[in-house]
C-alpha cells in the first residue's frame, strides 16, 4: 500500500538519531575550523547513547519501513547534526566496504570485511569517467602477485581507512572492460598516502591522495576473482558501476540531511521575528520570505521522496539504475538551491560563522560532485 | 511504513485509465480546444466509468466503495495524460459530491448524493477562486453574513467555476466575518450549497481563458443571496474548508503530473527522430539534459502528490503536503511544458502539435485551486 507515514518503531530509531545528532553538532564548528584534527572515532558522550543500527535491527518488524529506506532517513538524520562528526564511527563503513559487499567473493568478504576500506577511483586526469583509469595492474606470474602503479586523488577517509579498493586497468587498450578493482591494505610496501586535501567544506573529513609505486599485492586481491577481460560492451563496466546504484541514494541522503538542517534553522529564525510559515493560503498573499521558504521546502521534499523511492525499489529487489541516478542528480541541485536560498532569506545571519548555516552551504556543495557530477 | 507499492487494484485502475485516456480522451483534445467546446458524448462515456458514483454510499445509490484519494490521483494522472481539460470536466462534479459525502449533514447527503448516482452525467461545482489580484484560498473575500432567521446572506464573486453553464448547484466558499476580523480565519470559513436558480446569483457568460478552453468556466456574482441555515455544509457543525482546499490541490497536482508526463512522452520520440546536423537532436546534450530533467521533475511531482493523497486517505492533516504538491507541480509542470515547446522548436509553436496547448493548460492549471477533488 502506498504510505508515507513512519511507524512507532521507525520514529523511535529516528528520534535516537536526532538526539545523537544534536550532540555531534556541538563539535561541528570546532572540526570545521581545525581541519587537520580528525574527529574522534567515538565521542566522550557515546557511553550515554545506544548504538543506532543494533537498536534499529533489534526492534524492527515486518510492519516497519524497509531497511534501505530507513537507512536513507538515518543518514539524513546524522548529517542533520554534522557531516563528519559521529557519536561512533563503525568499522567497515567505508565506500570500499560497499564495493566489497557488492562484488567480493565470500572469502574476500571474510578477509577484509572487518576493515574500514576507502575507495580510490579518481586520478589527476580522470574523474567522472572511470573508464579512463591510468593506474595499472600487472600480473607477476612468478610470484603470483599483482604489481600496482599509479596515482589516486580525492580518496574519502583515505588517511584513516585501513585499506582501500583501487580501480586499476589490466589492459589500457581494452578501455572500460580492462578495469578491475583490487583490495590493498595499508602498510603494503609501495603504497603511500601522499597528502590530505584542503577543501571548501567537509573539512573534518579526510580526503587523501595516494601513490602506488610497484606495490605488490597477492593474486587473490582482485575483487570478485575474475581476471578475464570481457569483450567490449559485454557489461563488465556496468558491473563496477553497480556499486553506485547502492551508494548514490546514500550520497544524496547525506546532502539532504544538511539541507534539512538549513531549512529548520531558517524556519526557527523566521518564526523568531514573527513570520510563521503557513500552508493553508495561496501563494500571492504571503510575505516574500515565507513564499521563498515554502518553495525551498517543497524542493527538499521532492528530493527526499526521489531518494526514498530509489531506496525502496532496491529494498523490493527491483532494478533502480535510473532512479539512483535521478535522485542523485535531483538532490545535488536541490541541496545547493536550498542552502543558497536559506542564506538569501536570513541575510547577514546566513553568512555569519557564529552559526552553522554558512558551513552547511559549503559542506553540501561536494554532494553534487562526488560519485559523479550531476551534469554527466 | 513508508512504501511506494500500489495495490493490485490500483495497478488495474492505472492500466484501465491509461487505455481509456489513450483511446477516448487524447483523440478528442485538440478539436475540443479549437472549438472551445466539450464533446458531449465524452461526458456520458466517462460517467459510465463510475469514477464518482462508485465511491458514494450505497444508501444513496452509490456502489459504496471506500473512497481512496490515492487510487483517485492515480486515475486522474492517467486521465490528464490524455487531456487535462477533459479530465477536469469529467471530475469537477466530484469536488461537490465528495465534499457532501465527507462533510455534509445527513440531510444534505440525502438530498444531493443521489444526483450523482444516476446513470447520466450530473454537473455541480465547487466555487472557491475569486477574481482580482491577491486571491488567497485560505482567506476569501466572499462574505456570508448571518441573516435573522438563522440563515445567511452571501455577497461576493467567484471565478473559474467549472461547468457553470450546466451545474445544478455550487458549493460556495465564504467567510462569516470580514477580512481582518479577530480570531483564526480558518474558523470563520464555511461552504454553502447555492442552487443555480438562487435569487441574487448571476452566472456570467463563459470566461475566455488562456487554457482549458474546452472546459466551460464562468464567474458567479453573488448579491445578497439569501440561504437557509440548512445550506451550510455540515449543517450547524459547519465544515473544514481547509480540507476541501487540500483535496482540490492534491487533485490538481495529479492533473499537472499527468500533463507533464504527456509532454515528456511526446518529446522523447520526437527528439529521437528529429535530425539536425547529421544526428538526432536527442543526441545533443542540450536536449538530452532537458529530457532527463523533464523526467526527473515529472517523477517528483508524482511522489509529492502521492504523499498528500496518502495523508488525505488516512485522515491526517494534509495541508502542508497538499500545498507542496500543488505549488511544486504548478511550477514544475509549467517548466516541463515550457521545455517541451523548446524541444519541438518551431513545431512546438504550431497548433498541429499538442505541446502549445499543454503550455497554455499548464499555466492555467497553476492558478486554479478549488475545482476538483480526489
Amino acid at each position: 500500500m502506498i504510505d508515507f507515514e513512519l511507524t512507532q518503531n521507525d520514529r523511535k530509531v529516528l528520534s535516537a538519531v536526532r538526539e545523537q545528532a544534536l550532540v555531534c553538532r556541538q563539535y561541528a564548528r570546532y572540526h570545521d575550523e581545525n581541519e587537520h584534527e580528525f574527529p574522534p572515532d567515538e565521542l566522550e558522550e557515546a557511553k550515554d547513547y545506544p548504538e543506532i543500527y543494533p537498536l534499529f535491527l533489534r526492534s524492527r518488524t515486518e510492519e516497519d519501513t524497509s531497511l534501505g529506506v530507513m537507512s536513507m532517513l538515518i543518514s539524513m538524520g546524522e548529517t542533520w547534526g554534522d557531516y563528519s562528526v559521529r557519536m561512533r564511527r563503525p568499522k567497515g563503513g567505508g565506500l570500499g566496504n560497499a564495493a566489497l559487499r557488492a562484488a567480493g567473493t565470500p572469502e574476500q568478504q571474510k578477509k577484509w570485511g572487518h576493515l574500514t576500506l576507502a575507495m580510490a577511483i579518481t586520478e589527476p586526469g580522470c574523474g567522472s569517467d572511470p573508464s579512463m583509469v591510468q593506474t595499472t595492474a600487472v600480473l607477476d606470474e612468478a610470484t603470483n602477485e599483482w604489481i600496482i602503479n599509479g596515482e589516486k586523488i580525492f580518496v574519502t577517509t583515505g588517511c584513516r581507512a585501513e585499506g582501500v579498493v583501487v580501480w586499476a586497468t589490466l589492459d589500457k587498450s581494452a578501455g572500460r572492460a580492462g578495469i578491475k578493482s583490487f583490495v590493498i591494505e595499508k602498510g603494503t610496501p609501495g603504497f603511500v598516502v601522499a597528502h590530505k586535501e584542503k577543501k571548501l567544506g567537509i573539512r573534518a573529513d579526510d580526503t587523501a591522495a595516494y601513490v602506488f609505486q610497484d606495490c605488490r599485492i597477492p593474486r587473490d586481491a582482485l575483487l570478485g576473482g575474475n581476471e578475464a577481460i570481457p569483450k567490449a560492451g559485454s557489461g563488465g563496466f556496468k558491473g563496477v558501476m553497480k556499486t553506485f546504484n547502492m551508494t548514490r541514494p546514500g550520497v544524496a541522503a547525506i546532502g539532504l540531511g544538511m539541507a534539512e538542517a538549513a531549512l529548520d534553522f531558517t524556519r526557527e529564525h523566521l518564526e523568531a521575528v514573527g513570520l510563521e510559515v503557513h500552508y493553508g493560503g495561496g501563494r500571492q498573499n504571503v510575505p516574500a520570505a515565507v513564499e521563498r521558504y515554502r518553495e525551498l521546502e517543497a524542493l527538499f521534499e521532492a528530493a527526499k521522496l526521489t531518494i526514498l523511492r530509489a531506496a525502496w525499489l532496491s529494498d523490493q529487489g527491483s532494478s533502480n539504475n535510473l532512479e539512483a541516478s535521478v535522485c542523485k542528480a535531483k538532490t545535488g541541485s536541490v541541496v545547493r538551491q536550498v542552502t543558497q536560498g536559506c542564506i538569501a532569506i536570513l541575510g547577514p545571519m546566513g553568512i555569519s560563522r557564529e552559526h552553522l548555516l554558512e558551513k552547511w552551504f559549503r559542506d553540501v556543495r561536494i554532494t553534487d560532485i562526488y560519485e559523479g557530477t550531476g551534469e554527466i | 511504513m513508508i512504501s511506494f507499492k500500489m495495490t493490485d487494484e490500483q495497478e488495474v485502475v492505472r492500466d484501465a485509465m491509461h487505455d481509456f485516456a489513450e483511446q477516448a480522451v487524447r483523440p478528442l483534445a485538440r478539436e475540443a480546444d479549437e472549438a472551445s467546446k466539450l464533446p458531449e458524448p465524452f461526458l456520458a462515456q466517462v460517467w459510465e466509468l463510475g469514477l464518482v458514483s462508485t465511491q458514494l454510499p450505497a444508501a444513496y445509490g452509490g456502489a459504496g466503495e471506500q473512497r481512496s484519494p490515492i487510487t483517485n490521483v492515480i486515475a486522474l494522472e492517467e486521465l490528464a495524460w490524455g487531456d487535462a481539460t477533459l479530465a477536469l470536466a469529467a471530475l469537477a462534479p466530484a469536488a461537490f459530491a465528495f465534499a457532501i459525502a465527507e462533510q455534509g449533514s445527513e440531510a444534505q447527503q440525502r438530498e444531493y448524493l443521489p444526483l450523482f448516482c444516476d446513470a447520466s452525467f450530473h454537473a455541480a461545482s465547487l466555487a472557491l477562486v475569486e477574481p482580482g489580484p491577491l486571491f488567497d484560498a485560505g482567506s476569501p473575500r466572499t462574505l456570508a453574513e448571518p441573516a435573522g432567521d438563522g440563515g445567511f446572506e452571501l455577497s461576493g464573486a467567484k471565478c473559474c467555476v467549472p461547468l457553470a453553464d450546466r451545474a445544478s448547484h455550487f458549493l460556495v466558499v465564504a467567510r462569516r466575518a470580514p477580512r481582518g476580523a479577530p480570531g483564526p480565519v480558518s474558523q470563520q470559513l464555511d461552504a454553502f450549497v447555492v442552487p443555480r436558480d438562487a435569487e441574487g446569483l448571476s452566472i456570467l457568460g463563459p470566461e475566455k481563458n488562456l487554457g482549458l478552453k474546452a472546459l466551460p468556466m464562468a464567474t458567479l456574482e453573488l448579491e445578497s443571496v439569501r440561504l437557509p441555515a440548512s445550506a451550510r455544509l455540515g449543517g450547524e457543525a459547519g465544515c473544514d474548508v481547509q480540507r476541501l482546499i487540500d483535496t482540490s490541490r492534491t487533485a490538481l497536482a495529479a492533473v499537472l503530473t499527468g500533463l507533464s508526463r504527456a509532454a515528456l512522452d511526446y518529446c522523447v520520440p520526437y527528439a529521437k527522430s528529429r535530425l539536425a546536423f547529421g544526428q538526432a537532436i536527442a543526441q545533443k546534450q542540450g536536449i538530452a539534459f532537458k529530457l532527463a530533467d523533464m523526467h526527473i521533475e515529472t517523477e517528483s511531482q508524482r511522489w509529492l502528490t502521492w504523499k498528500a493523497a496518502s495523508q488525505l486517505e488516512q485522515g491526517l492533516d494534509a495541508t502542508r503536503s497538499a500545498h507542496q504538491a500543488y505549488a511544486y507541480a504548478a511550477d514544475h509542470c509549467m517548466w516541463v511544458a515550457d521545455e517541451g515547446v523548446q524541444v519541438l522548436g518551431g513545431h512546438g509553436f504550431i497548433r498541429e502539435h499538442p505541446v502549445e496547448m499543454w503550455y497554455r493548460n499548464a499555466r492555467t492549471l497553476g492558478v486554479l485551486e478549488g475545482t476538483l477533488a480526489v
